[in-house]
């Protein structure tokens, strides 16, 4: 469906490097995730990708069209949620969808079955101007505008920047159903949690792809041990492992650390530097790495 | 114990929209205090109040002992605050930034002639004093905002989700320094996104719908609520908001 050959750019005459010889393939049907902190390079590729930037080098096409030759059946069959909220902020909800189903040459009675699910909660407020909408809702609009003409490729670039838990669980049960109907998908997000619910992901900084797999394969190539460390006071052992000749690498990871050790060393040779510290109620137990945790060994490697 | 925020019945008004209800709560000197809620749950509001920007509509407050709202101006000489949107002059250099700042509060230059070496030596940042900011990666940013807040030794910083694009190696330096300004006796007041950072706080309180729903330690919130982590906590608290989308 999308399919990225060495993708180049840069900006400011070439002294910023955007994005640096880029590969790789998106299949029909797949939701695809582009993981990376700000500055990782993800911006750019949807602009590529949708038509609306120019690469350096390197060729690109999305349902089979060339981004740069055939521009026109690109921007008819994809629908696009940049990161920066783009609706006429003077318009009524109704009055948006209105515009981008007309553009399309479309209605929204139509293709309402694609949209009805989202639709149906923020119709209350068609009335509204989009302008003066919660970030939530704001996300709902612009998600049925992308939808309106019935899209085969749906990029959306950092939905959920931004936008708390709750909606960011709902917005993800919204691209789970749209994947259900057929569409294909690219998203974007800094959040690492959310990298476990797409099909492939490709985990990117500064302008490169660390690594392109499924999460399930990404996290299985994370060659070490890695342990979980359990203490009242966290901050205190954190510095006393950092200081620990056999460790690799500790970390804060949400309410327990993260270590890997060096060469050989055990739980037992932790269990006697930390007693010897005189720390108590330490826990330490082996677990399975997550995307963060295989994110974070790429940026050292790196 | 040292309360250096101190709220009673604190509420904030819109017409007839109450953005802040009720807010009862303190936070001790060299605490991280962690302040979550949904989009809309009425956090910008109290911070504003807190930080001497907005008056509330009744119920008092006082900041590092001063009144919020008689007493605005020492407030805000003795705050810091940082956020993801607005930090930094990005065509000035870093040392240009420093002593921007620090010169608002009021250093002396011979006081922001030693804080800006501290500063760069602390963040290892010697060899960037002359580039722009713009220049800058995001995270270099981030951490020289969070210490520029600190120039003026405040008692507090307010941080309004610093760490919000960050990569995940930078966010956890950016939490050293959270600690290590913490260890130093300033209280740290955050806000985030990231639910594995409210685990790295003291205590959390979670708003919904202008009103703090629960208040406690990481580790008696996910007892209390029957949750593993604190995103389940925050879910389950959050989701029964009813203006979210107002």
């Amino acid at each position: 469906m999308i399919k990225v050959s060495n993708i180049v750019k840069t900006y400011n005459k070439g002294s910023v490097q955007a994005v640096n010889d880029i590969s790789f393939e998106v299949k029909r049907g797949e939701l695809f995730g582009l993981i990376g902190p700000d500055g990782a390079g993800k911006s750019s590729i949807f602009r590529i990708l949708t038509t609306l930037l120019l690469a350096d080098s390197g060729t690109a096409t999305v349902n089979g069209f060339d981004v740069v030759n055939q521009f026109q059946s690109i921007r008819n069959c994809i629908g696009y949620m940049p990161g920066r909220f783009s609706l006429y902020q003077d318009l009524t909800i109704e009055e948006n969808l209105e515009f981008f189903a007309t553009v399309f040459d479309t209605t929204i009675e139509e293709n309402y079955d694609l949209i009805r699910d989202i639709y149906v909660q923020i119709e209350p407020f068609k009335d509204r101007r989009a302008g003066k909408l919660s970030g939530g809702m704001k996300q709902k609009l612009a998600l049925c505008c992308a939808l309106i003409h019935k899209p085969e490729v749906l990029f959306l670039d950092e939905p959920t920047t931004g936008v708390d838990v709750v909606s960011r669980r709902e917005f993800w049960e919204m691209l789970k159903k749209l994947k259900q109907q057929g569409l294909t998908i690219v998203v974007s997000t800094p959040y690492m949690d959310e990298a476990s619910l797409c099909d492939r992901i490709a985990l990117m900084q500064g302008g490169h792809i660390l690594s392109i797999d499924t999460p399930q394969n990404i996290i299985a190539s994370y060659q070490k041990t890695l342990y979980a460390v359990a203490a009242p006071n966290m901050y205190k052992v954190l510095t006393a492992m950092r200081s620990y000749e056999q460790t690799e690498s500790c970390f804060a990871f949400g309410d327990c650390l993260h270590l890997t050790l060096k060469g050989d060393s055990t739980i037992d040779d932790v269990s006697k530097y930390i007693t010897a510290l005189n720390f108590t109620d330490v826990q330490i137990q082996e677990i399975v790495p997550d995307i963060e945790d295989c994110f974070i060994k790429l940026l050292k490697e790196n | 114990m040292e309360a250096v925020i101190k709220t009673e019945h604190l509420t904030k008004k819109f017409g007839t929209f109450v953005a802040c209800s009720d807010l009862t709560f303190e936070v001790q000197k060299g605490e991280i205090f962690g302040f979550l809620g949904a989009n809309g749950a009425g956090k910008t509001t109290a911070m504003r109040m807190l930080c001497g920007l907005s008056l509330p509509s009744s119920g008092q407050a006082t900041i590092a002992g001063f009144d919020v709202y008689k007493q605005t101006e020492q407030i805000k000489k003795n705050i810091g605050y940082m956020s993801q949107k607005f930090s930094l002059y990005e065509d000035l250099t870093v040392a240009e930034n420093i002593r921007f700042y620090a010169g608002i509060y009021g250093l002396s230059i011979r006081d922001i002639k030693d804080k800006t070496a501290e500063l760069l030596d602390k963040l290892g940042m010697q060899a960037e004093a002359k580039k722009l900011v713009g220049q800058l990666p995001l995270g270099w940013k981030q951490k020289l905002a969070f210490s520029v807040s600190l120039a003026h030794s405040p008692k507090i910083v307010f941080l309004d989700e610093p760490t919000g694009g960050v990569d995940p190696v930078t966010r956890r330096q950016f939490w050293d320094l959270i600690y290590y300004a913490a260890d130093a006796g300033v209280t740290v007041f955050v806000t985030t996104h990231y639910m594995d950072e409210a685990e790295y706080c003291n205590r959390v309180s979670i708003m919904v719908d202008g009103v703090i729903e629960a208040l406690d330690s990481p580790k008696n919130l996910k007892q209390q609520y029957e949750a593993k982590t604190m995103e389940d906590v925050f879910y389950k608290l959050a989701r029964k908001a009813k203006r979210a989308e107002i």
